[in-house]
């Protein structure tokens, strides 16, 4: 995303991302970043909680505003709904295959999806 | 809880999988930085996500370097969003809620509140987790070049998975 952010900014648009790898922003060195420290998945706010998701997307895009120069700046959330799920998910990946394999197939989300495009 | 060290857990993840390593992009230089011109309320404001979305009867992504892109419309039915990208274990409670990914609907609210002044008629969606990083530079970039020169925006939010 950072390589995306570098170029579009160097283009001439300000870019500014909502993001939760602090690892992965810091190590791509974009413009603007705000980093939320949630588990990857909710980037933009927790599961059904309408409101937080509007406020953090609110609090995120106030940077285009205050940011005076490069850099990545900690959005002030916190998530309480403890971290475990990290861990699940990736042993999940070994377990029951969850990274399937690379290939070109399209890979839908529902099987009616895929009925759906292909109809066209 | 202090970040969680994403690199080196994919790292090890991948290993175990017999997957080759992901290079995640390491820049070499300190990013352009282009001044805003104007409030948040006068602009025009983009979006670009790399969670894979799509709109079901679009075609979905594949698994393997795809530089495709998807125009999402702004006023798309947020029950017809759906994700296919590699790391789809991150997608659970997105696939029932777009909005922990995908603020479609966060931005109409603050777009009628008055907080963004106009939205893209169209975001822009692709796959991350590319391995080649000249594929994203040589395919993705231009791709996504194009289509965001004609939205005239003012800003671009850019969402990561």
């Amino acid at each position: 995303m950072s390589l995306l952010a570098r170029h579009f900014e160097s283009s001439g648009i300000p870019t500014l991302i909502i993001g939760s790898a602090l690892d992965i922003l810091e190590a791509g060195n974009p413009p603007r970043a705000q980093f939320l420290n949630f588990p990857l998945g909710f980037e933009t706010g927790p599961f059904q909680d309408k409101s937080t998701q509007i406020e953090v997307v609110r609090q995120g895009l106030a940077g285009f505003e205050s940011f005076t120069e490069p850099g990545i700046k900690p959005l002030a959330f916190s998530w309480d709904e403890g971290w475990e799920l990290v861990n699940s998910r990736e042993k999940n990946t070994t377990s029951s295959d969850s990274r399937a394999p690379r290939d070109t197939r399209p890979r839908y989300q529902t099987r009616e999806d895929q009925l759906l495009a292909e109809q066209k | 809880m202090p970040p969680v060290q994403y690199i080196q857990r994919t790292r090890e993840t991948y290993e175990q999988l017999g997957y080759p390593p992901y290079r995640w992009f390491h820049a070499d230089s300190p990013p352009a930085f282009t001044k805003v011109s104007k409030p948040l309320a006068d602009s025009r404001l983009g979006m670009i996500s790399t969670a894979g979305t799509y709109i079901q009867g679009q075609v979905a992504y594949y698994y393997q370097d795809d530089t495709s892109i998807r125009a999402i419309p702004n006023d798309t039915r947020i029950g017809k969003l759906r994700f296919s990208h590699i790391t789809e274990n991150y997608l659970v409670e997105a696939r029932k809620d777009p909005g922990t990914v995908f603020p479609l609907e966060s931005l109409q609210v603050l777009q009628q509140e008055g907080f963004i002044g106009e939205l893209a008629d169209n975001y822009y969606s692709c796959m991350g987790g590319i391995y080649s990083q000249n594929r994203v530079k040589q395919e993705l970039i231009p791709n996504l070049q194009e289509v965001i020169e004609k939205q005239e925006l003012d800003l671009l939010l850019l969402v990561p998975l």
